[in-house]
């Protein structure tokens, strides 16, 4: 790979990303437009991550990818790949190992520490698409702090359900200003976006924005008084290392429709196991 | 006894072993070759350089073999080569009045200067299939002639001269650069024109047909259709004057509309443009028309709520390589926000009783 650059992008195009990041920094929450450039894998298929994540990484950094939680999904293999080839950086599984971490839909469950970087892959990075399509609009409600609509939204779902009917990619609002979508994290994993030690920076390639968490934001998930937020999970324990308090994912074992809940966070659910913790179906 | 899935590594090196097997098809068939691709598949190889936004007929052929016929895939290829290329310069605007033409008509004048040049057009051809042309292509020499020499004025110019059409005053402000600037509305036509030019053949001719059947109707006239081939010249600071680095091949299209005037605007012909790289003339039709349709706010026209009239709505839909990605994107896993919406769907079953009333039915 040595036609390209280290990382892939050339370095004026970092240049610019790392701008962006800066200023997303400096603006926490607030959505700053980039220059997005094509990627050699599709749009939607983490772009986004993958342009922070090269702008990001310098050759002494040791990276890490998940994808709904595990370093062994498809597309974690191949973003990883990715850098290994036109980076050469170490790469590894281990949370605590890594000094950059690319994620879709998941915060590892181990807390993560001062100098790591935690990239976001992020899809629609507008919280407020699904209320107003229009992007002039949005950016105006966001400039004008006019986030009423927001609140009627989640109003109507309790008065129609008893619930806030999201579940994952739940509303933040960042040190009191702006509202932020956290990219398609189930809303168990929001809690840990406020107070954080490391660096959460959020890409999104398609869209063509970057917007960034400090370490120690303050980050509170939308509610009301009288419903408060709720982080919630499947009310079971993990069936491999027996963790309780671990983000769950159901799998279908046979075809009577029997199933056991796994950790979503593999690197997090082998340590355990490797430190003797036994769930009740453990080999 | 469920172990954590794992070996992704190797199915995905597994499935690109079959794909590339796949692509070359059955071995006992000659290989194509990339002349072949660029000689004989010209007009894939043309829509691949529009929407990919890079003049090159061999590498288009490339991508297309290595796409395995799939234009939108080899689009990509093409757009992903192109970001990671250096940029020398820019190009001086090139003069498609110069333009040496294969092809030149107008369907609002019976005659003009210049004169009516069909060129290779199927547009004649009755859609039989030819079944010669299974068993052996050669085809004899078409007939020649010279080119008349000299410009090909712009249809557009004779109707200027009456005042019968808007004024498309001159203006040098550089263009914006989508490929360098995030695509900001509200967009000017400079760069809208910028997005349509590499824009989905198929979208485009969609909005442009529904512009036709009354979403935003504007009535076009084709002005002028030209295909030819025009020199790009560019300023070298060392040199101080511009010297000729190349040819490309471009698809001009200016349509004439009618327009009874508004708050704004006297009664007057309109204007839409359509410019495309290669022989793509389809594209550069839809493009005008969809041009035009954009304009309603400049003109002083109604917003009628059509889709072709909303810039937004054309513009961030518009991009092939985009729409495709996010589209399949789907395809990845998503359990865990699927995990997250049983979980709730769960919850509110329960509250709804509805679990009760599947459990009385049983």
């Amino acid at each position: 790979m040595s036609a390209y650059n280290f990382a892939y992008l050339d370095e004026q195009t970092k240049r610019m990303i790392r701008r962006a990041i800066l200023k997303g920094l400096a603006i926490p929450g607030y959505q700053v437009p980039f220059a997005s450039r094509e990627m050699p894998m599709p749009y939607g298929w983490g772009t986004g991550g993958v342009q922070v994540s090269a702008a990001v990484l310098t050759p002494e950094d040791t990276f890490k990818v998940i994808d709904q939680g595990s370093d062994d999904t498809t597309n974690a293999v191949s973003i990883r790949t990715f850098f290994e080839r036109t980076a050469g950086v170490e790469t590894t599984t281990t949370t605590s190992d890594a000094s950059v971490i690319q994620t879709r839909h998941r915060i590892p469950e181990e807390p993560l520490q001062e100098g790591q970087i935690l990239v976001y892959q992020v899809p629609i990075p507008e919280p407020l698409r699904f209320l107003e399509p229009r992007e002039s609009e949005t950016r105006k409600m966001h400039s004008l702090e006019e986030y009423g609509l927001m609140h009627v939204k989640l109003y109507e779902d309790i008065s129609c359900h008893g619930h806030i009917a999201t579940a994952y990619a739940y509303p933040v609002k960042v040190e009191g200003r702006y509202v932020m979508d956290p990219s398609p994290i189930p809303k168990f994993d929001n809690p840990k976006l406020g107070d954080m030690a490391a660096i959460q920076l959020f890409g999104a390639g398609r869209e063509q924005r970057i917007y960034a968490l400090p370490p120690y934001t303050e980050v509170v998930s939308l509610d009301f008084e009288d419903h408060p937020f709720e982080a919630s999970k499947a009310e079971h324990a993990c069936s491999l290392c027996g963790a309780e308090d671990s983000y769950l994912d159901e799998v279908i074992i046979d075809d009577a429709g029997g199933r056991m809940f796994v950790c979503s966070d593999s690197d997090y659910c082998e340590s355990r196991q490797a430190a003797g913790h036994k769930g009740k179906d453990a080999a | 006894m469920y172990v954590a899935v794992k070996g992704g590594e190797r199915a995905i090196e597994n499935a690109h072993a079959w794909l590339a097997e796949e692509r070359r098809g059955d071995t006992d068939i000659a290989e194509l070759s990339i002349a072949q691709i660029r000689e004989q598949l010209s007009l894939a190889v043309n829509r691949v350089m529009a929407e990919g936004s890079l003049f090159d007929p061999d590498l288009a052929a490339l991508a297309i073999k290595q796409a395995r016929g799939d234009l939108i895939e080899a689009i990509f290829l093409i757009r992903a080569y192109r970001t990671t290329l250096p940029r020398f310069g820019t190009s001086t605007p090139v003069d498609t009045g110069a333009m040496a033409c294969d092809r030149r008509i107008s369907a609002t004048f019976k005659d003009l200067p210049g004169g009516q040049v069909l060129g290779p057009t199927f547009d004649y051809t009755h859609r039989l299939l030819d079944f010669k042309l299974a068993a052996d292509g050669e085809v004899p020499e078409a007939p020649a002639r010279d080119a008349v020499p000299g410009d090909v004025p712009h249809v557009t110019d004779f109707l200027n001269r009456e005042g019968l059409i808007e004024e498309a005053p001159h203006d040098d402000t550089p263009p914006p650069d989508l490929t360098r600037e995030p695509l900001e509305m509200p967009a000017d036509r400079a760069l809208r024109l910028q997005a349509l030019t590499r824009a989905d053949e198929g979208f485009t001719l969609g909005l442009a047909y529904s512009t036709q059947r009354g979403y935003a109707r504007n009535h076009a006239f084709v002005g002028e259709l030209r295909i030819g081939s025009v020199p790009v010249e560019m300023e070298i600071p060392e040199l101080g004057f511009a010297i000729e680095v190349g040819e490309v091949v471009l698809t001009e299209c200016e349509t004439v509309n009618q327009f009874k005037g508004s708050k704004t605007e006297p009664p007057q012909f309109t204007r839409g443009y359509g410019l495309v790289f290669g022989q793509t003339e389809r594209k550069a039709i839809s493009m005008a028309l969809v041009d035009r349709a954009l304009r309603w706010e400049e003109l002083g026209e109604d917003n009628v709520g059509a889709p072709a009239q909303d810039a937004e709505f054309v513009l961030y839909h518009a991009d092939n390589i985009q729409a495709t990605g996010f589209l399949e994107h789907i395809k990845l896993p998503h359990y865990v926000d699927f995990q997250s919406e049983l979980e709730l769907v769960r919850k509110l079953r329960r509250e709804a009783g509805a679990d009760q009333v599947q459990e009385a039915a049983e």
